[in-house]
């Protein structure tokens, strides 16, 4: 297969000592973001950012991908040892992770999550492997309409399937797509949403914001929680890791039930988040004695870890095939692509094969050598929480500020930058999602221009979208989305009412 | 194997009580950001409608795009703020509490006053003044300690990004002084 004779050239690429010693230093930072209270995987991707500004890209990509691998496993060993998710993918790891760490059976739970997480990972890099290049050589034949419609789907998908309230999801993402604009127009040339300002002539950079709304925003509120913590202290020994290892065959329904679900949500907008609950419930629904649930099951640690492992995942499928980030993390790394002078889309695959393959072929390596480093290193990382937060808060200050500063070396950035935390702090106290926001930011222009270059080439009529086939159904599919809440309740009414 | 005892235990004693009274309801915020994004949407609104929003002979105008954008966010901030008047005030919650409050207060301020002083000062010595003096004011933590963690991360800080990566910070009269 031609995709296997790339990937083994991903990893002739990756095999140098350079880019081994920074998947690393990608991973072992990576933990230390995700175990921190007041920090996360997209903080963590998007303040350390500015260091590999002037390394090539692959290197690059390598170290800010291997960080996510790592934020995605440190969020499991709070969420184990201390019954604090550091994520919200973590909250459903607590539910039977924690009962089990209580038990003392810390090490079971702790290895049951690392490898359920490696095995996640492992079922959506392969399916990146294999899917990826066909959907990007599929899209190479796209043309304006069709990106328009693509994004059209991303945006619909958001508003009619996310959880939030709906008109919340609608105002996000409206405000995301205007401020995207503000700057100079790429078409015409023409000032917008300027105001006469020389400073807002850049227009307002995705990655700015994102430190704002997520870095900032995420100290803020830390804050107001209680910070006392009290937790078990583990070590995993290889005992206990063959043990689980042993035993994994019996679950095999459980941890395939959960990467599909991973994959699903990870390469529709569903998110992480969504997918370790829906993979906890369907595992507990599926169980002979779901009653034991909650109470310190091993399975309870294996089916969210592998879902939210297969969505995060995943998630860089439609990012790095189409150009279209599935998470807030995956829109980061393709703000990263922009820095480092790539074009995000279909045609990554053909100019930029280094860079494609080294990074699939980093995940791989990445997931391995990911979990053995947690397998051994685990007491170390559970004791940084000792650390105290009145230390950590201003560093994690200084970190944003210094990400936010580098992008551009403009000091507006960085009053842009802690305004958005305040926008952060407030947006999701109030219950409107950040997700589309970024979302919306970092495509924005690249709808825009699609749009507008549909209507050129068509005279301004509408009925582009539906030209052929491919883009009318696309069009339809998001519409339909869209209005999915209002279809979905009148189907029901006619007695087509689902149970999922 | 593991134990079943505790071993790490981290206190917070200047935690927010949780009895603090509430300073504000979240609805109360609710209508206050809808009415903001109301007239934000009017303002872009109206700047995109003077840029043009209209067609010419090549196509869609440069507002065209942000101008029906705006209308889509004024539609959605009007719907916000009537679905928080017409709620029931108790059906929301505290927005923040006063502890709370304290306690935000107690980062944000130190965080604006950091953005300010790098302005005059640069900002490795305004992130040097930050740390030290979040934790010993605002952490009780000794003022050596303080002052030691507040030098080394600033001093790591300094030769990753000014001297290993080449990425330039703001800088203020004490690099000058150094030559830098």
């Amino acid at each position: 297969m031609e995709a296997l004779g790339l990937l083994l050239h991903g990893f002739a690429v990756l095999l140098t000592w350079k880019t081994l010693v920074l998947m690393m230093v990608g991973l072992v930072l990576g933990i230390f973001v995700g175990v921190l209270p007041g920090l996360g995987g997209p903080n963590g991707v998007a303040i350390l950012l500015p260091l590999t500004f002037t390394m090539d890209p692959t290197s690059a990509i390598v170290m800010l991908s291997c960080i996510y691998w790592g934020a995605l496993f440190g969020g499991a060993i709070t969420s184990i040892l201390f019954n604090i998710p550091g994520e919200a993918w973590s909250v459903a790891t607590t539910f039977d992770g924690y009962p089990m760490a209580q038990q003392g059976r810390a090490a079971e739970a702790l290895t049951a999550a690392f490898t359920s997480s490696f095995v996640g990972s492992l079922v959506a890099v392969l399916l990146i492997t294999f899917l990826a290049p066909m959907i990007s050589s599929f899209a190479l034949k796209f043309g304006p309409p069709e990106f328009f419609a693509v994004y059209l789907l991303t945006f619909c998908s958001f508003v009619g399937l996310g959880r939030e309230a709906k008109h919340k999801t609608v105002i996000s993402m409206s405000l995301g797509l205007l401020l995207a604009g503000v700057g100079m127009d790429t078409v015409s040339g023409n000032l917008r949403m300027t105001f006469g300002s020389a400073e807002l002539l850049r227009g307002i950079n995705f990655l700015v914001a994102v430190i704002g709304l997520f870095g900032i925003s995420e100290i803020l509120l830390t804050m107001e929680e209680r910070l006392a913590l009290r937790g078990h202290a583990a070590s995993i020994s290889l005992r206990v890791v063959l043990g689980v290892w042993k035993d994994l065959p019996k679950y095999w329904v459980t941890l395939l039930r959960s990467s599909f679900i991973g994959c699903w949500l990870g390469i529709t907008p569903g998110g992480a988040i969504a997918a370790s609950f829906m993979g906890y419930n369907l595992a507990k629904r599926f169980a002979k004695d779901s009653e034991s649930f909650g109470k310190g099951r091993i399975e309870g640690v294996f089916a969210p870890e592998t879902a939210a492992h297969a969505s995060g995942t995943s998630a860089l499928l439609p990012m790095l095939a189409l150009g279209i980030p599935g998470s807030g993390t995956a829109a980061i790394l393709l703000g990263g692509l922009m820095v480092w002078g790539l074009n995000p889309g279909p045609l990554l695959f053909v100019e930029h094969k280094d860079f494609v393959w080294g990074l699939i072929a980093s995940m791989y390596l990445g997931n391995v050598v990911g979990l053995v480093l947690v397998l051994t290193t685990v007491p170390v990382f559970a004791s940084i929480l000792r650390v105290p937060f009145a230390a950590v808060a201003p560093m994690i200050v200084v970190s944003c500020a210094i990400g936010a500063y580098a992008i551009q070396n403009a000091m507006f950035d960085i009053w842009l930058m802690l305004g958005f935390g305040v926008v952060g702090y407030v947006f999701k106290k109030i219950g409107i999602p950040l997700a589309p926001f970024t979302l919306a930011l970092v495509l924005g222009n690249r709808a825009e221009d699609a749009f507008r270059l549909s209507m050129i080439g068509s005279g301004g009529n509408l009925g582009v979208f539906w030209s052929n086939g491919l883009v009318g159904s696309i069009t339809t599919l998001a519409i339909v989305l869209l209005f999915w809440p209002v279809i979905d309740g009148l189907l029901g009414r006619v007695g087509w009412t689902r149970r999922i | 194997m593991s134990q079943t005892d505790l071993e790490i235990v981290v206190d917070d004693p200047t935690a927010p009580e949780d009895d603090s009274p509430s300073v504000v309801s979240s609805g109360t915020i609710e209508i206050v950001v809808c009415v903001l994004l109301l007239a934000l949407a009017v303002t872009l609104g109206y700047d995109n409608w003077r840029t043009g929003a209209s067609w010419d002979a090549t196509g869609p105008e440069p507002g065209y795009f942000p101008f029906y954008l705006s209308i889509i966010l004024g539609g959605g901030s009007l719907y916000g703020l009537i679905a928080a008047l017409l709620a029931r005030r108790a059906a929301f919650e505290s927005f923040v509490t006063r502890a709370q409050a304290r306690r935000v207060m107690a980062v944000f301020v130190p965080t604006l006053l950091f953005c300010l002083v790098m302005q005059f000062l640069g900002l490795y010595v305004a992130s040097f003044l930050l740390i030290a003096g979040f934790m010993r004011l605002v952490g009780k933590i000794a003022l050596w300690k303080s002052l030691l963690t507040a030098f080394v991360f600033t001093a790591i800080m300094f030769v990753t990004f000014d001297i290993a990566f080449d990425v330039i910070m703001p800088k203020g009269p004490l690099e000058a002084a150094f030559g830098r």
